[in-house]
């Protein structure tokens, strides 16, 4: 505060009026923690209390999606996949929040809510289909009540939100969710979608999981203030969660949900979590992360904080190795599942691009058939 | 002369251009730190700093509309957008004030920027990064439209892009980033080969194959085939996609008497289209056939298990220059 500001009567402070002073960003907020990454809780975690039936199913959706994670990596090495992109690191910030939402609840993701996928009962089948190339949605929305997953960055925040005003005119007490990335969150729809919302009352919770890096760019070269700060400078309730604490996730997350349900208004959740791996098979991080930054990172890993803390609760180390025996048969499952995909075929594609066939698809679907007849019949025997 | 993949022809291109004028910028997601997806610009952080090679916010609209706004202090950007499907979000900066800006001043302002896409399919890519739009951006006036297809040309056509007082689109195709050949990047800017004519690759007298990027190699491979079957089949590298160079057009359409058009765009309205249409107008009589196209289906990009059947080959080609000679 300025040495000229002077108390008024009413007990505000009075600014002097021949200084014009610019209006102040929302303050950065702290990010909400429960568990420490040595796993013993903060006094926040205290007050809340931990639900261990919870804190199980919570730490056996992040295992199993680590495993799962893990195998279709080796998969891509392998060459089964042509490209996987990595969810190591980010298990809390999908599975507490996805957990946090109600079956009805529709949600838009971004490309690597592997976690939350799985956590929302996708089998690994249609998650590898896209990334082996044999279509370019790996399964239909209304399954699941999940959208499939969008590659243009950012493009989903506004098909969420418009999902909103839908579920908003219909009466309905569903909400809607979408994540996005640290990288995302400077394209222009992210931020016509933030103001959209607020703006129309959508029912909307934007989860945006700042994993720090988007593909080489840091994410202080994205923003300048915090997304959250953002966010709450479009209007919208605003929160900070500590990505990689799964508990802490999950509150915040099923707070905000609740809400946005009462208030029919949205909000925006920034979890602070943590690309472990690089941004895809393709990658090569190691031309722009610094040495050390994930040894560092791996030191808040948000399973064996979890872990930690249900071992020192008593859990007994039948229930680990019960996780342990379903991830591998996961692992198991999933290498099957991606062997015995059916490869699509070009000729069935000539009838999924409209709703009715018309003249020009007709000719060239005829022409192409016509031209794999010949060409089969032109190899020698 | 040093033998070079066509991404390093791109860099080295870039690199003259960037010693030569001062004003020159290269902007785009993860283009100085990491060199770009491709590596197409490797190198050029350490060399020229961080003020001249910009790793900008996930944003294209805001890419091309910042580089308009550099464009018009005095600077030339080279923006680079990392995937074809990714510009569209760009489509409004590049189509309604990029392309219009100098009609709209009475050609008192023009725009130097250069737009890099790598395009087109081939390489076992997810959805929205094997496209070919070209066509959408050489039917907007205003915008040169231009693609490179070998590390030779590849070299000079980014210098003459760069050069150019006019908003060109520079097309490299992605799946000929490691196809090597010898660049001299010696040569000076004058000499160098004009951005807005196609060349003669291949020499032929009973029809001529017309191509751009990738395809050129598909059409040289095809006319090597055909060649053992007795069949001389010309090859033209249009480079340039707009403005279009008719007159090579016109000249080998009549030299052979029969065009086949060859790109991975869609045939509906794409090049072939108007270049059938332009040659049919021109030397009707001197043809022996129709123009023939090879190209996409109408439907979006395939899936990638099953591009390779959806890509024009060497023997989609020859299927067609086939029908071609029995007319
Ligand atoms: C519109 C658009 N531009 C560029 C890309 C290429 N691209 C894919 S992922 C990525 C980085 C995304 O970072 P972020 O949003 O933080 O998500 P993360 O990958 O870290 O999960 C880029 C630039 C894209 N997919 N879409």
């Amino acid at each position: 505060m300025s040495e000229k500001a002077a108390a008024d009567p009413s007990g505000a402070e009075v600014r002097d009026l021949r200084r014009i002073e610019p209006v102040v960003a929302p303050p950065h907020g702290a990010a909400l923690r429960f568990v420490m990454p040595d796993g013993r809780l903060t006094p926040q975690g205290e007050a809340a209390g931990v639900d261990l039936g919870l804190a199980r199913l919570l730490f056996r959706d992040m295992a199993l999606a680590r495993r799962f994670d893990a195998e279709a990596l080796a998969l891509a090495r392998q060459g089964e996949l042509g490209l996987w992109l990595m969810s190591l690191g980010q298990e809390a910030a999908q599975v507490g929040s996805i957990r946090a939402l109600r079956p009805d609840d529709h949600v838009f993701p971004s490309y690597r809510e592997h976690a939350a996928a799985l956590a929302r009962g996708l089998g690994p089948a249609e998650l590898l289909r896209q990334w082996r190339g044999l279509a370019h949605a790996g399964w239909n929305p209304a399954t699941h009540r999940f959208h499939f997953y969008s590659l243009v960055l950012g493009t989903q925040a506004l098909h969420a939100t418009g999902y909103a005003m839908g579920v908003l005119r219909d009466g309905a007490d569903e909400i809607v969710m979408t994540y996005f990335g640290d990288g995302a969150s400077s394209q222009g729809d992210v931020n016509e979608a933030l103001n959209w919302a607020a703006t129309t009352g959508a029912p909307v919770l934007f989860f945006c999981q700042n994993n720090h890096w988007a593909i080489s760019t840091p994410a202080a070269q994205q923003s300048r203030t915090a997304l959250h700060q953002r966010a709450a400078g479009f209007g919208l309730d605003s929160y900070l969660v500590d990505g990689n604490d799964v508990l802490a996730v999950h509150a915040v997350t099923s707070q905000a949900a609740a809400r946005v349900r009462d208030t029919r208004m949205p909000a925006f959740i920034e979890a602070e979590t943590y690309r472990m791996a690089g941004h895809s098979t393709s990658d090569d991080p190691g031309r722009y992360r610094a040495d050390g930054e994930v040894e560092r990172w791996r030191l808040r890993d948000p399973i064996t904080r979890l872990e930690i803390l249900l071992k020192a609760a008593g859990v007994g180390a039948s229930f680990f190795t019960e996780v342990e025996r379903e991830a591998d048969a996961l692992a198991a499952a999933t290498r099957r599942a991606c062997l015995s995909l059916p490869d699509p075929e070009l000729a069935d594609l000539f009838g999924t691009v409209y709703t009715e066939r018309h003249g020009l698809l007709d000719r060239e679907a005829a022409e192409y058939a016509e031209y794999v007849a010949q060409s089969l019949s032109e190899v020698p025997a | 002369m040093t033998t070079i993949t066509l991404g390093a022809a791109i860099n080295a291109g870039l690199r003259r251009a960037m010693n030569e004028d001062p004003r020159v910028l290269v902007m785009g997601e993860d283009v100085g730190r990491l060199g770009g997806v491709f590596r197409v610009t490797a190198g050029l952080r350490e060399e020229f700093g961080a003020e001249r090679v910009v790793d900008t916010p996930l944003a294209e609209s805001g890419i091309v509309g910042t580089a308009i706004g550099l464009a018009l202090r005095g600077y030339r950007p080279v923006c680079e957008i990392q995937f074809d499907g990714f510009i569209y979000p760009a489509f409004d900066q590049i189509v309604s004030q990029l392309a219009k800006t100098r009609a709209r001043s009475g050609g008192a302002v023009t725009l130097p920027v250069v737009i890099r896409v790598p395009f087109g399919g081939g390489i076992g890519a997810v959805e929205h990064h094997s496209e070919s739009n070209e066509a959408l951006f050489a039917h907007t006036a205003g915008l040169r439209v231009v693609a490179c297809a070998d590390p030779a040309d590849a070299a000079g056509l980014i210098r003459r892009a760069v050069a150019c007082d006019d908003p060109v689109l520079f097309y490299e195709p992605k799946r000929r980033y490691w196809d090597k050949g010898e660049v001299d990047i010696t040569m000076d800017l004058g000499d160098l080969p004009a951005m807005d004519r196609a060349r003669v690759v291949r020499q032929g007298t009973d029809c001529t194959l017309v191509a751009y990027g990738p395809t050129v190699r598909t059409a040289l491979e095809a006319s090597a085939a055909a060649q053992e079957d007795g069949v001389s089949v010309q090859v033209l590298d249009l480079r340039s996609l707009s403005p279009l160079d008719v007159d090579t057009l016109y000249r080998c359409a009549k030299a052979t008497g029969r065009m086949v058009v060859v790109h991975e765009a869609s045939t509906f309205l794409g090049m072939g289209a108007e270049i059938a249409a332009a040659v049919t107008e021109e030397c009707f009589h001197a043809l022996k056939c129709p123009v023939l196209r090879v190209g996409a289906y109408n439907m979006p990009y395939p899936p990638s298990r099953v591009e390779e059947e959806f890509l024009p080959d060497v023997n989609r080609v020859l299927d067609v220059v086939d029908r071609a000679l029995g007319y």
